[in-house]
């Protein structure tokens, strides 16, 4: 049992055994959670040493069979786009469960065990290499974050659980089409396999079948990232979740439709990914903006963070089909940021509505004096969502502006509007919420605290990221780089192999495609 | 010739389980006579006891297979298969029913008789080889069956189902048989292969219209048994009606039994002109899906429900048969065993919630369920997980083969189609979990006592088998593999 596995059966021992846990004994259950999370995270630490060594690769590769027939596999393994993601996941669910310490204060069992099935979930949903193991977490990830929402959810907690419920479903159902269709053609789910036969051209597939499986996964995946007009399930699920389920949702869980943007439809069909390149990038570039725009009028902080998530995430399809190294990194450095920095918005948004119960901005003003802490770290994670040089979020967005006016300086253009309207937006909640005269009624019934050592243990490795990301990316980024630019390799080899096999009648075409206009 | 007639030994052992059913059936019936009122449930233990009997006679016929009588009866594996569900669907009927009976004070040796009965007859129609078997073994299960719906003769409910039951399902055991009429005047022969073989041959082949009539009246038969559109309406009347447990029975076993004679003769008999029927069944599966999941979502009668909910999983299973394939058949077999499975523990949740006279049978009623009882609603949510066709439950391998079946025989909109609608399903199964969870406890909830032992048996065994489905579907799809090649 080598350590990936050991980071991913972890969870789901955790889970198991809260489940077994006395429910009356609270204290116990969390801090039991707290443990596994933090042995998680430590454990997933040393997942990053034969990177470091090496700089690339495939490692930590279990390839078991699971089941006989239909041929599917237990394998999972590492690379250096799903490295990230996974620590991303392992650092998160202790961060989240300090979040839920106190504010969870009903069914505490059933939560926590929630909270580390999700994670089972997510980390699966990464590190899979076999398509059918993908799809089992990917729905697996679905359940536990269904009851986060729906039972520790605010108001509309119900409606914006079956919602989120009904809407990727829908989407992944089509995948899952997409998987057997490909499995009857292939003979394999296996994703190394797959690539491979479609780049030796053994495994053709016909351009209308590249385009149709190319959108059965793009929609799956589009649901989740979320992309406009896709994306209205993610106000509603955000808004409703508790904190640490906003946390986990936005941090993570988006994640896993970008990752499989990259993963699965560039180096599988990108003679379809190529097709639909314009599309789809006026779609994120909208996103970018539309999210942007109906952030700054949001009256409700938690809706103002989640349509500033469709924005970044824009930002992180736009980065994807750029189909240059650039773009991908950019993209790639874009989620593992906005994971960070989102997540810790929903995280201080939590804090203030703990000590306030409430979420509307009118509700504030002034909060900064008698929180300055929370303030400050409020202020310092406004500033890497923004984008400020020397934080996080500025290297993703300019390599994916960078990216993109390699294809067409049009794009970028546009989506930098998208930047300046997040300054505006953010800066304007800080001033609304933080700046000011200290609105009376927020100290009416207890006095406003600042933030206690908890909160803040749960914040400080959130911003320490976000300063370590945006000044020494060298930890980060050529780990990042490398696996990219195997999949650009295996996305232009794919496309080269479709010239050869469908004869010279669209060669130009698609040459033109491929190297750019 | 004369002494062929006398059945050799062997011929007999393959007839064994339903020997044995019938004689425990009959040994119930005289022993109900004997035990005093308030120890019926005693009777409950010799009924288990045969069942468990009868599942060794199916391993004892399927240890020598082959013909029997004439080739009346034929065991194969694919006979084994569904003789060994119908058993195991019998027997957490059985537990399930002990309680449930005591509750409505209706305990007596009669309906375990019964459902020994019926399940004998559904061994028969497994096992079938020729129409005339299929014929009686239908009766006999279903003849059966309309009595246990009807159960508890004081409940209105309960009568209304039974008599609609009896109606509908007589009605169409008559064009069943008139579609039997049809083939023999046809063919000649009622047995499946020697039909096969006529079809088949150019020459001696009847003229389609003739084929073609006699299947669409076998087909009409069969669409009422198995409740596939447009022939589905009786179903959600008698399920909501029926006593729960008797739900189950019912949407579990006859329902399994009807889909393997269903595959049988299509796939045997029909298959020469299996390009003409698959259309057909292509249709109705969509129909059978679409009318199953939307109809269900207006429903509030959690029985109701999941009467709807069995006609739309009903339609999946159309699926599979509308690609005449051997994996196709595989995929029936498989969802057939998971299907059972998790609808039964679905039903027999509800059994246990309604309490006495079925009061609380809404999906409203189970508000709390999940802090009232946390394992209870544990059980059922993975029930309900498993009918949405959620990955690591049985449900979901299911359907996957189903539609990895249909994407084989190139049914590529089918499977699109009812794909979407397995996520509009997901709608109603979601309802109940939100209710069971997300609302608080109401009224509903002031006197509900424990899980019964026998409940226990049957929740616990069943939520086991719909994991293990869906984690190591090996265990029944390596004896499905084997065994969906049908004896042609």
């Amino acid at each position: 049992m080598n350590l990936l596995n050991l980071v991913l059966a972890l969870p789901l021992a955790g889970f198991l055994v809260t489940l077994l846990l006395p429910k009356n004994n609270s204290h116990a259950i969390r801090l039991f959670s707290l443990v596994v999370s933090l042995a998680v995270f430590v454990l997933s630490l040393g997942l990053t040493a034969p990177f470091h060594a090496t700089g690339n690769g495939n490692w930590f590769v279990t390839d078991v069979p699971w089941i006989q027939s239909p041929e599917i596999r237990y394998h999972v393994g590492l690379d250096g786009l799903s490295l990230w993601l996974v620590l991303l996941s392992t650092l998160l669910t202790p961060v989240s469960i300090l979040v839920s310490w106190k504010y969870i204060d009903r069914r505490v069992k059933e939560f926590y065990a929630f909270l580390l099935l999700l994670e089972f979930g997510l980390i699966g949903v990464f590190v899979a290499w076999d398509l059918f193991l993908f799809y089992v977490f990917w729905e697996v990830s679905l359940v536990p974050m269904y009851f986060l929402i729906g039972v520790w959810g605010h108001e509309r907690r119900i409606y914006a659980a079956v919602k989120f419920f009904l809407y990727t479903m829908a989407g992944s159902v089509l995948m899952l089409a997409g998987i057997i269709f490909l499995y009857n053609k292939a003979g394999t789910f296996d994703y190394v396999n797959l690539v491979d036969l479609l780049q030796r051209g053994r495994l053709v597939l016909t351009s209308q079948e590249q385009l149709l499986l190319f959108l059965a996964f793009f929609v799956a995946f589009a649901i989740k990232v979320p992309l406009f007009p896709l994306h209205t399930w993610l106000p509603d699920a955000h808004v409703e979740a508790p904190t640490a389920g906003s946390i986990m949702l936005a941090a993570v869980m988006l994640k896993m439709g970008c990752y499989g943007l990259v993963r699965f439809c560039l180096p599988m069909f990108p003679q379809a990914a190529h097709q639909c390149q314009s599309w789809i990038v006026i779609l994120a570039i909208i996103g970018i903006i539309y999210g942007a725009l109906v952030a700054m009028v949001q009256p409700n902080m938690k809706k103002l963070v989640a349509y500033s998530s469709v924005s970044h995430l824009g930002f992180v399809v736009l980065g994807v089909f750029s189909f240059n190294q650039n773009g991908l990194d950019g993209a790639v450095y874009q989620m593992l940021n906005h994971g960070i920095s989102t997540g810790a918005l929903f995280m201080l948004v939590g804090y203030l509505y703990e000590r306030t119960h409430t979420l509307e901005i009118k509700d504030y003003g002034g909060v900064s004096t008698p929180a300055p802490m929370l303030a400050t770290v409020f202020l310092i994670t406004l500033l890497a969502s923004i984008g400020l040089p020397t934080l996080n979020n500025f290297v993703g967005e300019y390599l994916v502006l960078q990216g993109s006016a390699a294809v067409n300086f049009n794009w970028t253009v546009a989506a930098a509007v998208g930047v300046i309207l997040s300054a505006c937006y953010m800066l304007w909640l800080y001033q609304r919420v933080f700046v000011g005269e200290t609105n009376k009624d927020l100290s009416h019934h207890h006095p406003f605290l600042d933030l206690n050592g908890r909160e803040l243990a749960a914040a400080v490795p959130l911003l320490a990221l976000m300063v370590w990301m945006g000044v020494y990316t060298k930890t980060f980024l050529p780990v990042v780089s490398a696996a990219n630019q195997r999949i650009i390799e295996q996305s232009k080899t794919g496309v080269e192999t479709l010239v050869e096999k469908q004869g010279g009648k669209r060669i130009a075409e698609l040459r033109e495609l491929i190297h750019g206009r | 010739m004369a002494d062929n007639f006398m059945p050799s030994a062997a011929e007999m052992l393959r007839f064994l389980p339903e020997t044995v059913l019938i004689v425990f059936g009959t040994l119930i019936m005289f022993l109900d006579a004997l035990v005093g009122e308030g120890k019926k449930a005693w009777l409950g233990t010799v009924a288990i006891v045969g069942l468990l009997l009868a599942a060794w006679g199916t391993v004892v016929a399927w240890s020598n297979p082959g013909p029997a009588f004439q080739s009346m009866l034929m065991v194969d594996g694919y006979a084994t298969f569904f003789r060994f569900l119908v058993i195991a669907v019998g027997v957490l009927t059985v537990l399930a029913s002990v309680t449930y009976l005591e509750r409505e004070r209706a305990d007596s040796g009669e309906f375990y008789a019964l459902v020994l009965y019926s399940v004998a007859g559904q061994c028969v129609m497994v096992t079938a080889n020729e129409l005339i078997m299929i014929f009686i073994g239908l009766e006999i299960s279903s003849i059966s069956s309309y009595i246990l719906a009807g159960y508890l003769r004081d409940d209105k409910r309960n009568n209304e189902s039974a008599l609609k039951y009896f109606l509908l399902g007589s009605f169409a055991t008559a064009f069943l048989l008139y579609g039997i009429a049809w083939i023999y005047g046809a063919t000649g022969t009622t047995n499946l292969a020697d039909i096969r073989r006529v079809l088949s041959n150019r020459e001696i082949a009847p003229a389609l219209g003739l084929i073609g009539t006699s299947a669409a009246l076998m087909f009409v038969g069969f669409a009422f048994k198995v409740s596939a559109a447009p022939f589905q309406v009786w179903a959600p009347d008698v399920y909501q009606g029926a006593p729960a447990p008797v739900s189950a029975f019912l949407s579990a076993g006859p329902k399994a039994a009807a889909f393997a004679i269903f595959l049988r003769v299509f796939m045997t008999a029909f298959e020469p002109v299996a390009d003409k029927w698959a259309p057909v069944i292509w249709v109705s599966a969509l129909a059978t899906m679409t009318v199953g999941n939307f109809a269900a979502l207006l429903q509030s009668n959690i029985k109701r429900l999941l009467a709807y909910s069995s006609i739309a999983h009903a339609g999946y299973v159309m699926v599979a048969i509308a690609a005449h394939s051997q994996i196709g058949t595989e995929a029936v077999m498989f969802y057939m065993a998971a299907y059972a499975f998790m609808n039964v523990g679905a039903f027999v949740v509800v059994a246990h919630f309604a309490r006495q006279g079925e009061k609380y049978v809404n999906t409203d009623d189970l508000a709390g369920l999940g802090q009232r009882q946390p394992v209870t609603a544990a059980l059922l949510t993975i029930f309900l997980l498993s009918l949405i066709g959620v990955p690591l439950t049985g449900g979901f391998f299911g359907k996957f083969y189903i539609f990895k079946a249909a994407l084989d025989a190139n049914l590529v909109w089918l499977t699109v189609l009812g794909l979407l609608n397995s996520a509009v399903g997901a709608y109603y199964y979601l309802r109940i979990i939100v209710v069971m969870y997300f609302k608080e406890p109401g009224e509903s909830m002031h006197d509900l006592q424990p899980l019964a032992a026998g409940t226990q048996a049957v929740l616990w065994g069943s939520a086991l088998a719909t994991l293990v489905l869906g984690i190591y579907p090996s265990v029944i799809l390596d004896f499905a593999r084997k065994s969906a090649a049908l004896v042609k």
